[in-house]
């Protein structure tokens, strides 16, 4: 220890001083260089300059509405109403929106505030309000069109082959074989039931009316079997999501504990097994669950299996590493005690050991089932299972952005679910203690 | 348990007992061409690590954003230290569902709008990163003293002020520490991100992957890589988390 002279005070002083300088301005301002640095690196002003605003319009708008598609075959002549132009939303034969006419030539199709669509016999109309009527003329020659004058309410786009007409209520493209009208609808379309269920386009009261009347089971079946929005399969693959993530965590807790014992100090007095088990620890959970997905794919396939398998092998690495910290923390006492009755070293285990490490050891396997949650959402992604597969197939249509919304709706209900559930339990063990053990 | 395992072995593409005696081929087939083409290792390791500093930058790039946001939010979702006490459920309620939001969703839709590459990523996990944070930081700010802000606001500082210059030296040590923790898991995050196309390491591993055989020695360098990273990213940040926790006195207050 130095004297306590002024001078020694006062160079103390100023090497205070020159510490809270740098904190005060060494640290943020090698931040602001490093996110400059990034932002250089990483081009963010080209790539945010070329975001595609297509993309992103198509995405929101689709996220809460829907499109029906209004379809003549210009060669046949034969019209098709098909919600979002899948098969499996086609409109039967005979069942029309009410916003469609059939005609003896073709059809009518009112988009709503003046805005009217004629299929005419051989030629297409559309009735823009305060413009006029745009007509045209599909053949084998290509696509004739005649325009009024004035300035276009909208977007059309005319080329020899292809006309094609965006106005606010809707979309009209002509090529030589099809005629095809979009229309907009506000809403997830046949999310309860599909057209040909009898139970669609029912009001609420007059389905719970049918479901007192003893139909309960063929309405849960056609709303479960939706082929549309396929709930069952969404209901199951969250279900696999949550049983690889249990089967991870739990797993590795069972495969962690006896090995956590060979690598706690105080229950192995030789070193070198101590060592290789912490170093075994240390790589299966450097190897990270990324690769270990990879190598269990080529050898168990795709499926939830391999997931729970990757999971469960990185997680006995963190959990064989934590459970021995918390071995070496015990409170030997106890131990002694049920030795001192003449336990056996399996009960003396049992009895003096497990105890009191259980509720810690409990907790923060419950917490890691609950970010594995996550995780198995990532790792479905990659191996092919649960719900992480099913939302990468929603996205590479580029499409069904309204799947897409409702998976991730579905995910984070999950997650906070778990979430949820997995707080409750662990304050209950830990009572008193600190509720975030990590 | 075992019911489970039987479940989800029913719902693979191929058995647990049938691929048990192939767990090795794909190793071994990789290790072997590794070996044979083993002189060229040391160039390949070169070769990928601009995406390896790429992934790490991700990483750390996120971490930062996460925990400055994270931490402001958490201040104001804290009970005494909040600007506007009515909000404290609101933003609350926006750390769970940041922090229930798996980085996958974002990444993919990012990738939609703005095309591969690093930015998705970044603000995918960034997105995360600041639920998680958040909710952590706010327990560190639970156990923080109010007396320093009482005494700050008595001379007249503003919401900042009093954060800044109140708070945070108290909570600083355990912010970091959590934050170190939290680079850890985002250097992960990011090597996965890039498998499904964000870029970096695990762009590269995919794209070897998906090239097969002949093309296993870049796998292997990019197994080599991303596990150095991984356990010397690990091994420091749990060095100095060890240090903020037992650490010399001085180095705690700041």
């Amino acid at each position: 220890m130095s004297e306590l002279t002024l001078s020694n005070t006062k160079a103390h002083m100023d090497r205070l001083y020159l510490k809270k300088r740098f904190f005060s301005f060494g640290i943020p301002s090698i931040i602001i260089l490093y996110l400059i640095y990034i932002v250089i690196t990483f081009d963010v002003i080209n790539v945010a300059k070329s975001a595609s605003a297509t993309n992103a319009r198509t995405l929101v708008g689709d996220s809460y509405s829907y499109k029906t598609h209004v379809r003549r075959d210009n060669r046949s002549s034969e019209i098709s109403i098909k919600i979002e132009g899948e098969k499996k939303g086609a409109y039967p034969e005979g069942m029309t929106p009410d916003w469609v006419n059939r005609t003896s030539v073709g059809a009518t199709v009112d988009l709503g505030g003046g805005h009217l669509i004629i299929f005419d016999d051989g030629f297409v109309t559309y009735d823009i309000p305060s413009y006029g009527q745009v007509w045209a003329k599909p053949s084998r020659r290509g696509v004739e069109t005649r325009l009024p004058d004035g300035e276009f309410p909208g977007e059309i786009n005319a080329s020899k082959n292809r006309v094609a007409i965006t106005t606010d209520h809707g979309r009209l493209t002509i090529t030589r074989n099809n005629t095809e009208v979009f229309k907009y609808h506000f809403g997830w379309e046949l999310f309860f039931f599909t057209l040909d269920s009898p139970y669609y386009g029912k009001s609420t009261s007059q389905i719970i009316n049918a479901a007192f009347n003893g139909e309960l089971g063929e309405i849960f079946r056609d709303f479960w079997y939706n082929k549309m929005w396929r709930h069952a399969d969404v209901a199951w693959s969250l279900v696999e999501t949550i049983l690889m993530a249990f089967l991870g965590s739990f797993g590795a807790a069972v495969l962690a504990l006896p090995l956590a014992f060979l690598a706690a100090k105080n229950f192995t007095p030789l070193s070198s097994i101590r060592f290789a088990m912490r170093r075994f620890f240390d790589f299966v959970r450097g190897v990270d669950a990324l690769i270990w997905t990879i190598l269990l794919a080529r050898a168990f396939g795709p499926g939830p299996l391999t997931g729970a398998l990757a999971i469960l092998i990185t997680d006995t690495g963190s959990f064989g590493k934590m459970f021995s910290e918390a071995l070496e923390n015990i409170d030997e006492k106890q131990v002694e005690g049920v030795k001192s009755t003449g336990a056996s070293p399996v009960q003396r285990y049992r009895f003096g050991v497990l105890p009191q490490v259980i509720p810690v050891l409990l907790s923060q396997v419950l917490y890691y089932f609950e970010s594995n949650t996550r995780s198995a959402t990532i790792i479905g992604a990659i191996t092919g299972g649960g719900i992480g597969l099913m939302l990468t197939q929603a996205m590479i249509t580029q499409k069904d952005w309204e799947e897409v919304t409702y998976y991730i709706i579905l995910i984070i209900l999950m997650v906070m679910l778990m979430d949820w559930i997995s707080g409750k339990l662990r304050s209950r063990l830990i009572k008193g203690g600190a509720s975030y053990e990590l | 348990m075992v019911s489970g395992f039987i479940v989800a072995d029913d719902r693979n593409a191929g058995g647990f007992w049938d691929g048990l005696d192939k767990i090795f081929d794909f190793p071994a087939e990789v290790v072997n061409e590794a070996v044979e083409k083993g002189s060229g290792l040391p160039a390949l390791l070169v070769k990928f690590m601009p995406s390896l500093i790429e992934t790490i930058n991700i990483a750390l790039v996120s971490t930062l954003v996460g925990a400055l946001l994270g931490a402001i939010l958490s201040l104001a979702a804290t009970r005494g230290f909040a600007q506007w006490p009515q909000l404290i459920p609101l933003w609350r309620r926006i750390l769970d569902v940041m922090r229930a939001m798996p980085e996958i969703v974002i990444a993919l839709i990012l990738i939609f709008v703005l095309g591969g590459g690093p930015i998705p990523a970044m603000i995918a996990i960034s997105f995360h990163t600041v639920g998680a944070l958040g909710k952590l930081f706010s327990e560190v700010n639970e156990n923080a003293s109010i007396k320093p802000v009482d005494g700050l606001a008595s001379v007249g500082a503003n919401w900042w002020q009093k954060m800044m210059l109140g708070v945070v030296p108290q909570v600083a040590p355990n912010y970091l520490s959590y934050a170190l923790l939290r680079f850890e898991i985002n250097i992960r995050a990011s090597a996965i991100l890039g498998f499904v196309g964000a870029g970096g390491i695990g762009y590269d591993l995919k794209n070897s992957m998906s090239w097969g055989k002949g093309r296993y020695d870049e796998a292997a360098a990019i197994f080599i890589l991303l596990f150095l990273t991984i356990v010397i990213v690990d091994q420091i940040s749990s060095y100095f988390r060890n240090r903020l926790t037992y650490g010399n006195a001085e180095e705690v207050t700041l």
